[in-house]
């Protein structure tokens, strides 16, 4: 039997780790986004220790290897007494590395951007939150948008490494079907479409925010 | 008793490193005055004014607005909380050399930001009251525009309807036509004088020397951060006191001379 075949009929199980794939990868850009933002906005406290502390966790965790960031969150943090389930140790792994790399993101975007429209939002009497929320950050999210496409995909990639603590998502689905079968090359072939076809969905949603945004950058 | 000036300022200092930018700048503004400030590259004018808003903190010295002792609590040392500066600094508009419009938000959002978030103006006054300045400026066709479909000479527009929208007592001006194309100088020199004329309170720095030989009442020159000469512009323009204001008139002068159809955009180029 040829290996196309036998892939089309084991198309439910690549399927389900395509949906698996997505929800997780979802939810998690959902969570490193916000997570992102808020370490971006805590950066811009004017408290030293506290943004100090926040730029050397940040640092470190790009620095950390995704694959083994994950095992220390799997086996790791029940050394803790905190034990969570492999789907949800992919999903606050995911999150909260990528949300470091968004931060780093965001404050490189930070540093390029003119800063005497923050000078006149300071002039004009605001300061805090309302400075960072209204003047500050909305110029650096606009001006992200096209890299936060980037971004969503180093997400979906990375979802694959979760194949190593047994989630049960598009890699994994690929490798039951090549090693039930023995048709490595048709089944992951088939995977790398899949992931073809997400990142192509994520490039269309950017384009269509990166229109909306256009006029105010 | 008189009422205090709107601005005050007494032996202001500011070094950034060994670089000694502002050497005890004392100087009054009263209500109504249009006071130009003048004085070559690097003598100190836009640290000045960012100085008088507290944007940069002053070594030493003080600055007063209408009375009230700027960025210092009380009699003592103690910096003012971002709250208490924020008060402060609603009196005080000002207009920057780049513009310095926030990008993501229509002119009339521009315009309505600060009397909406930090005065707390409810919605409706505040954009009545900022198509009304968009009106005055000229602008209210393009209220819906974003800053980056606008010319130089309209941004700096929306720039001064911005810095009026908070009724400020006091308005500051950083060489607000010097990034400007030579052609659109003119209209924003206009929306200038026409505040001059309503009895604006306003600081100046600019290199357009025919507007502050005529809309000002107060010509301040400065050079390596003192204030060199103070006079009206008429004593300023035609017998100046100093050496230094002499040399830096003859430079204008050397300009002035081009035949009137290359003036415009040999002045505009100058010393921006
Ligand atoms: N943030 C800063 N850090 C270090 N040096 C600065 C800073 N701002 C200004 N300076 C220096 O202070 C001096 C005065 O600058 P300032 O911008 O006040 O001059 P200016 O009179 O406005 O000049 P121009 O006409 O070119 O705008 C310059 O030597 C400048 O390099
Ligand atoms: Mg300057």
């Amino acid at each position: 039997m040829n290996g196309v075949a036998v892939v089309w009929e084991q198309r439910s199980l690549l399927f389900d780790g395509l949906l698996n794939t997505l929800w997780i990868t979802a939810s998690a850009m959902v969570v490193a986004a916000v997570l992102g933002v808020v370490l971006f906005a805590l950066t811009l406290t004017r408290l030293t220790l506290l943004r100090r502390s926040l730029w050397l966790v940040i640092d470190l965790l790009r620095c950390v290897p995704f694959m083994l960031f994950c095992y220390l969150i799997y086996y790791g943090l029940p050394s803790f007494g905190i034990v969570v389930n492999n789907l949800t140790a992919g999903i606050v792994a995911l999150s909260v590395y990528h949300g470091a790399y968004l931060a780093e993101l965001l404050r490189g975007i930070h540093e390029s951007l003119p800063r005497d429209a923050e000078d006149a939002g300071r002039a004009f009497g605001f300061h805090g939150a309302r400075l960072v929320m209204r003047i500050v950050l909305p110029p650096v999210l606009l001006a992200a948008v096209p890299m936060l496409g980037n971004q969503a995909v180093q997400v979906i990639k990375d979802s694959a490494f979760l194949v190593i603590i047994a989630v049960e998502e598009l890699t994994y689905a690929a490798d039951e079907i090549q090693a039930t079968y023995y048709v490595p090359f048709a089944s992951f072939v088939a995977a790398v479409l899949l992931y073809w076809l997400l990142c192509l969905t994520v490039e269309g949603g950017v384009r269509i925010v990166l229109n909306a945004a256009e006029a105010r950058r | 008793m008189t009422a205090p000036p709107v601005l005050s300022v007494t032996g202001l200092t500011k070094s950034f490193g060994a670089n000694l930018v502002l050497d005890g700048i004392s100087l009054a503004v009263q209500e109504g005055e249009t006071v130009c400030l003048l004085g070559p590259s690097g003598s100190g004018k836009s640290t000045l004014l960012r100085c008088i808003n507290w944007l940069e903190r002053p070594d030493s010295g003080a600055v007063f607005i209408a009375g009230e002792r700027m960025g210092v609590r009380g009699g003592g040392n103690a910096p003012m909380s971002d709250a208490e500066l924020s008060r402060l600094r609603m009196r005080i508009g000002f207009v920057f050399q780049h513009f310095a419009l926030w990008p993501h938000l229509s002119v009339l959002q521009n315009v309505m930001a600060a009397p909406v978030h930090v005065q707390r103006i409810p919605r409706p006054q505040a954009q009545a009251q900022a198509e009304a300045l968009l009106e005055r400026v000229g602008l209210a066709a393009r209220k819906n525009a974003y800053p980056a479909q606008l010319s130089g000479g309209q941004k700096q527009r929306v720039g001064i309807a911005r810095a009026l929208a908070m009724k400020p007592r006091l308005l500051l001006f950083d060489e607000p036509t010097s990034a400007l194309d030579p052609e659109l100088v003119g209209e924003v020199l206009a929306v200038m004088r026409d505040l001059a004329g309503a009895g604006m309170t306003m600081v100046v720095v600019t290199h357009e020397m025919g507007f502050a030989r005529d809309a000002a009442d107060r010509v301040v020159f400065m050079d390596h951060g003192r204030v060199v000469e103070t006079g009206p512009p008429d004593v300023f323009f035609e017998r100046p006191q100093t050496d230094r204001a002499r040399q830096f008139l003859m430079r204008y002068a050397g300009r002035a001379a081009v035949p009137a159809s290359l003036a415009g955009t040999a002045g505009a180029g100058g010393l921006a």
